[in-house]
């Protein structure tokens, strides 16, 4: 009775507590939706219909043209459907769509080979970020907590930045005669100029620096608020400082680990830019196929399956990404 | 929190900033190279920087780009508030999984289909390529971020407020631009310019869906880029690199301001009383 | 339960005594669905004009639901809601003549205390020389004459609630609706300010609704409380009903502490019961108006202020003894509580006021004793 926040009956009626309030509102009938009946209708339309006419048509309309034929004319496919004769016109075009360009994706090794380095690039550039990212997420977090927000300011202003910029920036350092290899000889590591750009390593440093931030981030926000005295309560209970990082601070990081990771993994698989400039011509990227089909080579039906393997390609890692955030908004309320 | 970092944590944040930096400060240091060499350091000057005056393409190519991140800024904010608002506000209705699941693609497709597909559509209509179609490229993508920026200031927003200005007596429409609207400015804000960089940033999107003359600076550095690596272009990406980081941090310092100021006069009112 | 000093002596007012009255607020066969779950459940009430009424109930009873269906911002799934006698279904929030002060407060942070307070007469469309007398007569109601420029951050909380407070009264609704308004104040603060809003409902002459969890509170300031559970009323009556008649078990528990004690009814001549405890192996004397009937199994109810402890057996008629052993003291300062063991399974309470200082505790741990009650202190509980 002395504490009228914590009376024992309301402990005993939890089994009684509704549903968290975001889940009674029920905006349909809620005499205070800020908007009304028709209020309510427009809110949602306009950028429902924006979405719909400029995002999501937009891939019917890849998907369709992945079906057609590449063909010399303008626009440079076939067949093109004749909307003067209405459904008559898709119908006659439906019938001339085909897998073709699938078929032929699957016979060329070349889109084979793109995909699966897109995906192995992709991968350890991934690990290699989180290497990078997770002793810098730890120093910010273990930082005196007045250089924190600071510090958070400092890994968000590069994203800022053109990444365009930020790519090119390396390759005044990475070349042959670039400034990597010139204070490396200077020092006398090496005597010969290591080939670095228009290689592999060249792509890993580019998508390590350029995603960076997307892995510190989520690490930093979840070694932020991992509790001190969870480390102060394993040392006392006799754990080792490396003992108690890997039993302790690791799996309370895990959440950020996952989050960072898919946040770089799945934009890597489709990047353009890096492999572009600085993998050079023998590194292999989907991005840069599909760019390559549809810029030089002019076959926008193969560039439209090229996209749509793609996307089916990143479909799984975006869902179970989706579906980890949720868990992970949930467990924070 | 120890009150002196350790040696491994203060060697790792070096580290970690020298790594996230150095490239860019060599970037600024080489733009006033007087060599053409990028490479070898040959003497302090500007002259590339009075060479970009005289270049009127590149000229003519920031002007079509400030004016396409302005534009495009600005509806995708409309738009993008919208969204925050169906998504934070409007509960289920139909489609809402739909809805939700185009706001959040756009953030993790490859930027290559996005561009592909919307040309697709412009071609299918038969639409020109020029200054609006790289405009609503940019409004479709970068909605999606401000929708998300928006609905994360919604969702701390205390619902209570709207609920108490029309117990006052105030209807929906006027509640939201008197109550709700000055309540999430700051979030609309930084939508805005979040939606201005991507859109001051992009290549891959601009290049699928510009036409003739609607060259974009990013474009234009590309493709000298592509030609080799000059000091001119490293003049060009230092004041770009300039102005953004002085919109960052002169942004991030009022907020900083306003909530010490705020957190000052709090203090003051609790030892009051 | 330590009761709580009043206010002012307060008139003689029982309208809802009075079969003529008309109802000011009437929920008639409320019901509120949530999905599955059932909020609100047929729910009917009666408030009368200048009553000060308490929901009282625990979290997730239905008490806010039901305020908020009278503000408007939820629409009941069944049933209608006058005031008034006019029906106000349909009716949008902006456009009740009630007026709710938030249990967050929920002031504008972007405006000061007098746009706070100014912005529903500015809703109204007042001329705003009649605004300014209206902000200034509010602010000098919450003694907050000096705060009219600044924000709300730049308030205590007591200031932050006195402005909530003035600016759901400064439209003069005709209900002011009180969701757990002080809950965020601390202990002193809130009997204060327990005893202002009797004083500002006695002096404006208004409707006051309040919702709470707090039994102290709503046994200080309603004229008649609601204690609800599960969507349902249990009992609506004034404190001392409440807590001296007490219908149910819950009822019987909520508010304050008491004693059960489970039984069967052996004899009933009028008002006077008997009742066998087997837990105790006794037989009880009880003297209450009861509808159970002899056989049925009932509950007795006492609170531990109305029962004694000696060493001897007391030999007074229409005395029911039984005898323990002292269990635990609590010591309270003004009064000290002693759980005494009376059988294997069964510790009661009995509260004795420390009447003496400096006094060497006559009875202490592991004495045998007598516990007792006379036979009207008891209530009996049938559900």
């Amino acid at each position: 009775m002395t504490d009228p926040n914590l009376s024992s009956t309301d402990l005993l009626r939890s089994e009684t507590i509704p549903p968290p309030r975001h889940e009674l509102q029920d905006p349909e009938n809620s005499p205070t939706n800020p908007t009304g009946k028709w209020g309510r209708f427009a809110l949602i339309c306009v950028p429902y219909v924006w979405l719909l006419l400029f995002f999501l048509v937009p891939f019917v309309i890849v998907a369709k043209i992945s079906l057609s034929e590449a063909a010399v004319s303008i626009p440079p496919y076939l067949p093109v459907i004749d909307w003067g004769r209405g459904l008559l016109g898709l119908w006659e075009a439906a019938q001339r769509w085909s897998l073709d360009n699938y078929i032929w994706l699957t016979e060329d090794d070349l889109y084979w080979r793109a995909y699966v380095s897109s995906l192995q690039i992709a991968f350890i550039s991934t690990l290699l970020t989180l290497l990078v990212g997770f002793p810098l997420a730890y120093g910010m977090a273990r930082a005196p907590r007045s250089w924190q927000p600071t510090l958070v300011m400092m890994v968000i202003l590069p994203f800022w930045t053109s990444f365009l910029i930020r790519v090119y920036a390396w390759i005044g350092i990475l070349k042959t005669d670039g400034l990597l290899n010139q204070a490396l000889i200077a020092i006398g590591i090496i005597s010969e100029p290591l080939v670095i750009l228009n290689t592999s390593i060249a792509v890993y440093i580019g998508i390590i620096y350029s995603y960076l931030p997307f892995m510190v981030l989520p690490l930093y926000s979840s070694l932020e608020k991992l509790d001190t005295t969870l480390i102060e309560a394993a040392e006392d209970l006799g754990c080792p400082p490396w003992k108690t990082f890997w039993r302790v601070t690791v799996p309370l990081a895990m959440p950020g680990v996952i989050a960072g990771c898919f946040l770089v993994f799945i934009p890597a698989v489709g990047e353009f830019v890096i492999p572009d400039l600085l993998g050079g011509s023998s590194t292999l990227m989907i991005g840069k196929t599909l760019w390559v089909e549809f810029f030089s080579n002019r076959d926008w039906p193969v560039a439209s399956a090229v996209a749509i393997v793609l996307l089916v390609l990143l479909v799984i890692p975006i869902l179970l990404f989706q579906r980890h955030e949720t868990r992970r908004n949930e467990g924070d309320m | 929190m120890p009150s002196k970092p350790s040696w491994f944590n203060l060697t790792s944040l070096v580290l970690g900033f020298s790594f996230l930096y150095l490239p860019i400060v060599i970037l600024i240091v080489f733009s006033f190279n007087e060599s053409r060499l990028v490479t070898v350091w040959a003497g302090f000057s500007t002259k590339w920087y009075a060479a970009l005056l005289q270049n009127e393409q590149l000229l003519e190519a920031a002007w079509v780009t400030f004016r396409i991140g302005l534009t495009s800024a600005t509806l995708a904010t409309v738009l993008g508030t919208l969204a925050a608002l169906v998504l934070a506000r409007q509960g289920r209705f139909f489609g809402r999984t739909l809805f939700s699941g185009m706001i959040y693609a756009p953030l993790v497709m490859p930027e290559v289909i996005l561009g592909l597909s919307l040309l697709l559509l412009f071609v299918a209509i038969d639409q020109n390529r020029g200054f609006w179609t790289i405009m609503i490229a940019h409004t479709t993508f970068s909605m999606c971020y401000v929708a998300i920026v928006v609905q994360s200031r919604l969702s701390g927003f205390d619902r209570s407020l709207e609920e108490a200005a029309m117990d006052l007596g105030c209807p929906p429409v006027r509640t939201f631009f008197r109550i709700t609207l000055p309540q999430i400015l700051p979030g609309v804000l930084a939508g805005w310019m979040l939606a201005f960089t991507l859109s001051l940033d992009d290549l891959v999107i601009a290049s699928f869906n510009s036409g003739p003359g609607s060259t974009t600076l990013p474009m234009k550095i590309y493709s000298q880029v592509r030609l080799g690596v000059t000091p001119e272009i490293n003049a060009i990406c230092t004041i770009l690199v300039v102005i953004v980081t002085i919109g960052v941090i002169l942004a991030s310092l009022l907020t900083k301001r306003q909530r010490f100021k705020r957190m000052e006069e709090e203090r003051l009112a609790a030892a009051h009383l | 339960m330590a009761k709580k000093p009043l206010g002012p002596v307060r008139r003689a007012f029982s309208p809802w005594d009075d079969p003529s009255e008309q109802p000011f607020i009437e929920f008639r066969n409320i019901t509120k669905r949530f999905g599955n779950f059932v909020a609100v459940d047929n729910l009917s009430l009666k408030i009368y004009k200048r009553e000060f009424h308490a929901l009282l109930g625990g979290s997730g009873c239905g008490k806010t639901t039901l305020m908020r269906m009278l503000a408007g911002f939820e629409a009941p799934s069944e049933g209608q809601i006058f005031l008034e006698g006019r029906d106000l279904a349909g009716v949008p929030p902006y456009k009740r003549p009630v007026n709710m002060m938030f249990q967050s407060y929920a002031l504008f942070p972007h405006m000061n205390v007098e746009k706070n307070i100014a912005f529903g007469l500015e809703m109204d469309g007042l001329p705003s020389k009649e605004i300014k007398s209206r902000v200034m007569e509010m602010l000098s109601l919450v003694k907050l004459e000096g705060f009219a420029k600044r924000k709300p951050h730049q308030l205590s909380g007591g200031q932050r609630q006195r402005v909530a407070l003035a600016r759901s009264l400064a439209k003069r609704p005709k209900v002011l609706l009180l969701d757990e308004p002080l809950a965020a104040l601390d202990k002193k603060l809130r009997e204060e300010t327990q005893l202002e809003l009797i004083n500002l409902q006695e002096q404006l002459r208004m409707t006051f609704l309040i919702v709470t969890h707090d039994q102290e509170e709503a046994m200080t300031v309603a004229d008649r409380i609601s204690v609800m559970d599960k969507g349902k009323i249990l009992q609506n009556a004034t404190p001392g009903e409440i807590y001296e008649q007490p219908n149910s078990r819950f009822v019987a528990e909520f508010i304050g502490d008491i004693n059960v004690l489970d039984g069967q009814v052996t004899n009933k001549e009028l008002e006077d019961v008997k009742m066998f405890s087997s837990v105790l192996g006794s037989h009880l004397d009880v003297c209450y108006p009861t509808a159970a009937n002899v056989g049925d199994h009932a509950a007795l109810a006492i609170r531990p202020e109305k029962m004694r402890i000696s060493f001897d057996k007391p030999e007074r008629l229409g005395t029911n003894a039984i005898q323990g052993e002292v269990w635990d003291i609590a010591y309270m300062g003004d009064v000290s509580i002693y759980h005494i063991k009376v059988a294997e399974t069964e510790t009661l309470r009995a509260i004795v006021a420390n009447t003496a200082r400096l006094v060497e505790r006559p009875i202490t741990w592991e004495d045998q004793v007598w516990l007792s009650w006379d036979s009207d202190a008891g209530v009996i509980l049938t559900r």
